[in-house]
Order: structure tokens, then C-alpha cells, then sequence
């Protein structure tokens, strides 16, 4: 008997060679990567006097804050407890430490909220309007020359990537400060973002219907009204639900340049440092959110199916 | 007058002949089929009622938000439209300043979002069920990821430039909480939807629960975290342009400042700033998703 050991095959070996050369390749690689990363975040770090000290010395001082957005002061000059306790909870709005007395401006809270989302669906509306009639235009098979198609293309993707706070901040100037300046902002930024979907839906659904209306000497409009509109609706109304989610947010956060809702609040109370309100209404936005989030969920996938993905 | 059958010359037998109809059988026929002339009184009721109520709740918004500014307003869109298209003042731009603050906010998105990769890769083990089978721990993990989440990262930005005074550094601490919570979420999936015959492999060699982690779900989880994580990278310059108009560092904060003494073309300049920077991490991002993709 004088066969080799397997680990002397000569087959084996060259495997072994190989195998050990690639996973060192492999390895160099990987440490490559990890050092580029690890470099430019010191470089990061340095750049945005993000050192150890600094964020060690930050580090109280958010405490602290956080700490005294959830405490109130008993009375005038006491020592700060925390904002809610067991044994007032349910009490009046004169109890400190209750819920009433913590959200003792509810009222006023509540109708900024309704603005709020009141702005939402209007922008969301108006984008969905602008991009729904821009779409077609936009629509490469939808246009024997690319060229209207791709000037359309180009004025939704600068509605879209302009930030909506700029632009609020932008139109705040001309419209003043209140609202409308937010709805505006978001409904230019929602007309980018949902025409390029909507355009994108065009693009791929079935052209047979088109040809049939223009075989029977349908007109343009017709075309569309008749061969396209009735396929491509449910994803519209899918991504325009999406986008009303999304608006919800900004319109949040709109209002802190000026420009209406729940956000010029927030800014307020922040700026004058009254704690206990800046965590109520934070509180709100987030209740809000959320609520929102999961009705437009619910109703997207029972009506309309999954269209998946985010935006 | 025409026949309704094409072919037949003269009326077949049994054709209804349009000029041989009284209206005497079309009200039989109206009072037998109903639907067929027409909603029924009730539908065309409802459709009447929420035309109605559409049309006061424009009212109500009309109220609410006053349009017409926006066609009264519209000169003064003009004026700024053409203040912002005039860059002969172009030489006498500090963009020395511009350049850095641009620089500062790609390299706040670009820290915020790797601290919050490398504190949610952990976050993410601990919120994926098949890694820590307790429903109640996860839901409390899952809200908490919500709760970052939920609040925009200019509330944040707000909040830490409060707490740790204006500059970069709020800045940061904004993008890191809230993306904090965006990526735990992610990586949570992502190691919910691994497969499970890896992990079961690695323990048929009778390794511990650690390596079970390392070796079975890790290797399949790496590449879409790393995806992800440059995913929001790319997503956070993006919103870190504006976080500075809050105080929190970066060109927001040049560009806040331009806002409020109306140099409108400076404004404009900015805003290219940011869209071209925007645009070349997103072709840069891309590549290398698509390199991690195929590359593996």
C-alpha cells in the first residue's frame, strides 16, 4: 500500500494553496474597507469636534436636560419632582404631577394638531394632483419624442431634492409666516417625489389598452383617461397614501422656520425653555405619528394590497 | 331609425324597431328595471351629500389656510425668483466658509450614522425574535426603536442643541438617536428573515449559543446591514443639510443665516451646493451597494 496520505495528494495542496491565497485576498480586503471607514470617521470626528472630551462633557448636560423635560417644579422655586406620580395622576389641572396638569394646554395643542394634519392633506392632495397630470407627460412610452419627457423628468427631480424645510424657510418671505407656506413647501416637494413613482407605474403598465383606444381614434387625453388611468390608479392612491405618512412627519417639523402647525409651538416652548411642555407635545407628535402610520398601513393593505418598499 | 341587426335585410322577427317605442314601454320599462336608467334615489343622495361635504371642508380649508395669498403673494415669488438668478456678485461669496460647512455636514451624517450602525447592530440581536424568544422583552425593544424613530431628527436637533449648546455636535447626536432607532429596526428584520438551517449547522458542531450568532446568522446579515447602513448614509446628508437651520452645525446653518438677511442669491448658490454634493454621495453609495451586492 502506498498510496499518499491525503494531505500530501498533490491535489489537495493546490486546493489548500488556492483556498489559503483567496481567503487571504479576502481578508486584506475586508481589513481595507474596515480602515477606510475607521479613518474617515476620525477625520469625521476631528471635523465636527466630536472628540471624547467634548461628548463626555456634553454627556451630563443632556442628562440634566432630558431629566428636567420630564420633572416640574411643585411651586414656584421648589425642587423639581417628576413630571407625573402615582398618587396625583388622575387629579385636576391644579395638581402638580398629574396628567392634566402636565398637558394643561391640551386645548391649544389639540387645535395646532389638527392643523397639522390638515396641512398634510392638502399637500398631499395638491402633490397628487400636479404629479398625477405631470406623470403622463413624464412618461417615456407614452411620447413618440423623449424630449417633453425628459424636461418634465428634470423639474420633478428638482421639486424633489430641495429640501421642504429650505423651501418652507424660502416661501416663508413671499407668504408669510403661517401654514401656508408649509403646505406649499410640502406639497412642491410631494408633487417631485410622487410624480416620479406615478411616471415610473406609467412606464410599466400594459400599453396594449392605450393602442386599443388609439385604434378606435381615441385622442391623447382618451389614450390616457381610458387605456392607462384605470390600471395604473390603485398603485397611485397606494403611494399617495405612503406619502400622506410621510407628509404627517414634515408637517410636524415644518413649523419650525416659520411655517405653520404643531412645529412653531414646539420651537417656541423650546426656545423659552418651558420643560414640561416641550415632552407634552413631543409626546403628541409621536402618539400622532404612530396613530397615523398604522391607519394608512391598515388601509393601504386592505384596499389596495402591498406595494412594498419604502420611499 | 337604424335596425339594430346589421346583417338581415327588413326587420327580423322579434327585432324591437327604435321608432316603434311609446313611451308608455319606456316608463314599463323604467318602473321594471330601475337600475338601468340611472342611480337609484338613494346612491344619487349619498353621492349629492359628499359632494356637499367635500365641498364645505374646502370651505373649511379656505377658512383655515386663506389660498388666496398664494395667487396675491405670487410677485413676490417673482421678486425672489429673480433676485436668486443674478450671481454677479459671485467673486465676493465667502466660500471658503461654504465649502467647510458643506464638508462639516457630510461628515456629521457620515458619524451619526456609523455610531448608530455600530450601537443598532447589537440593539438589532437583541430585538430579533429568533435570537431572544421573549415577546415581552421584544416589544419593549421594538417601542423603543419607535420612539427614536418616531420624532423627526430636527426635534432631536432642536432638543441636543439645547442641551449641549449650537454646533456639530448636536448635530450628531441628532442623526445618531434617530437613526439609532431606523437601523436597529432594519437589522432586527434582517436577522428575523435569516435562514434558520444555518444556524442550526453551525450548532450540529456543538457550538454555543455565541457562536451560533457569529457563525450562522452573522455572515448572512453582514452584507445587508452594511448595504443599509450606506443606504441611510446617503439618506442623512441628505437631511443634514438641513439641520443646521436649528443651530446643529453644517451648511443649514449658512444657509439659515443667508435666509435672514435675504441674500437670495447666495441662497441659491447653496442650494446647488447641496444638491450636487447630495447627488455625488448617492452615485458613490450606489456603487458601492451594487459592488456589496454582486461582490458579496
Amino acid at each position: 500500500m502506498s498510496t499518499l496520505h491525503p494531505t500530501q495528494d498533490p491535489s489537495w495542496r493546490l486546493f489548500q494553496d488556492r483556498f489559503g491565497g483567496l481567503q487571504r485576498a479576502r481578508r486584506v480586503e475586508t481589513l481595507l474597507l474596515v480602515a477606510i471607514a475607521a479613518l474617515l470617521f476620525v477625520i469625521a470626528a476631528v471635523y465636527t469636534d466630536f472628540s471624547p472630551a467634548h461628548v463626555a462633557a456634553g454627556l451630563p448636560r443632556i442628562g440634566e436636560y432630558f431629566g428636567k423635560l420630564f420633572s416640574v417644579e411643585p411651586a414656584r422655586g421648589a425642587a423639581p419632582v417628576p413630571v407625573l406620580a402615582w398618587d396625583h395622576l388622575f387629579q385636576g389641572e391644579k395638581q402638580p404631577q398629574s396628567i392634566a396638569y402636565w398637558f394643561y394646554r391640551i386645548n391649544v395643542y389639540l387645535v395646532l394638531l389638527w392643523q397639522t394634519v390638515q396641512m398634510a392633506i392638502v399637500a398631499t392632495v395638491m402633490g397628487f394632483t400636479a404629479a398625477f397630470v405631470l406623470s403622463f407627460p413624464a412618461t417615456r412610452t407614452l411620447l413618440g419624442t423623449g424630449l417633453v419627457a425628459m424636461l418634465v423628468r428634470r423639474v420633478l427631480e428638482v421639486a424633489r431634492s430641495i429640501p421642504q424645510v429650505v423651501l418652507a424657510f424660502i416661501l416663508v418671505w413671499p407668504f408669510g409666516v403661517g401654514p401656508l407656506a408649509g403646505i406649499l413647501a410640502i406639497g412642491i416637494h410631494s408633487t417631485g417625489a410622487l410624480g416620479k413613482l406615478f411616471s415610473e407605474l406609467n412606464e410599466n403598465a400594459d400599453l396594449r389598452a392605450v393602442e386599443g383606444i388609439r385604434s378606435v381614434g381615441g385622442s391623447w387625453i382618451a389614450q390616457i383617461r381610458y387605456g392607462m388611468v384605470p390600471q395604473v390608479l390603485p398603485g397611485f392612491l397606494s403611494y399617495a397614501l405612503l406619502r400622506f405618512e410621510i407628509n404627517v412627519r414634515s408637517s410636524t417639523i415644518i413649523g419650525f422656520v416659520g411655517a405653520g402647525g404643531i412645529g412653531q409651538e414646539l420651537r417656541r416652548v423650546i426656545g423659552f425653555n418651558i420643560y414640561e411642555e416641550v415632552s407634552a407635545i413631543c409626546l403628541l407628535i409621536l402618539v400622532i405619528v404612530v396613530a397615523i402610520d398604522l391607519l394608512s398601513e391598515r388601509i393601504r393593505h386592505r384596499f389596495i394590497g402591498n406595494l412594498g418598499g419604502t420611499p | 331609425m337604424s335596425d339594430h341587426v346589421l346583417f338581415a335585410r327588413g326587420p327580423a322577427p322579434g327585432t324591437i324597431r327604435l321608432d316603434a317605442i311609446t313611451p308608455a314601454d319606456i316608463a314599463a320599462t323604467r318602473a321594471r328595471l330601475p337600475a338601468a336608467f340611472g342611480a337609484p334615489p338613494r346612491t344619487r343622495a349619498l353621492r349629492w351629500g359628499i359632494g356637499l361635504l367635500l365641498l364645505g371642508y374646502l370651505l373649511y380649508l379656505h377658512w383655515l389656510f386663506d389660498f388666496e395669498r398664494v395667487f396675491t403673494n405670487l410677485p413676490r415669488v417673482w421678486v425672489i425668483v429673480r433676485l436668486m438668478l443674478d450671481w454677479s456678485q459671485f467673486a465676493t461669496w465667502d466660500h471658503a466658509e461654504l465649502f467647510r460647512s458643506m464638508i462639516e455636514t457630510v461628515a456629521m451624517a457620515y458619524l451619526g450614522t456609523m455610531l448608530a450602525a455600530l450601537v443598532a447592530v447589537p440593539l438589532g440581536f437583541l430585538g430579533a425574535r429568533n435570537v431572544i424568544p421573549s415577546r415581552i422583552f421584544r416589544f419593549v425593544m421594538r417601542r423603543i426603536f419607535d420612539g427614536c424613530r418616531g420624532l423627526d431628527q430636527l426635534i432631536w436637533a432642536l432638543v441636543f442643541v439645547r442641551a449641549v449648546g449650537l454646533g456639530p455636535i448636536a448635530g450628531v447626536l441628532a442623526i445618531f438617536v434617530a437613526d439609532v432607532g431606523v437601523l436597529a429596526k432594519l437589522f432586527a428584520e434582517a436577522i428575523e428573515t435569516a435562514e434558520r438551517k444555518q444556524i442550526e449547522g453551525v450548532q450540529a458542531t456543538g457550538a454555543g449559543r455565541v457562536a451560533a450568532l457569529r457563525y450562522g446568522i452573522l455572515p448572512q446579515v453582514l452584507p445587508v446591514m452594511i448595504s443599509q447602513t450606506l443606504y441611510q448614509i446617503e439618506s442623512n446628508s441628505r437631511e443634514a443639510t438641513i439641520l443646521g437651520l436649528v443651530g446643529a452645525g453644517g451648511i443649514g446653518l449658512r444657509l439659515s443665516e443667508r435666509i435672514q438677511i435675504n441674500a437670495w442669491d447666495q441662497v441659491a448658490y447653496i442650494i446647488v451646493l447641496i444638491l450636487i454634493t447630495v447627488a455625488l454621495i448617492d452615485n458613490v453609495s450606489k456603487a458601492l451597494r451594487i459592488r456589496l451586492i454582486r461582490g458579496g
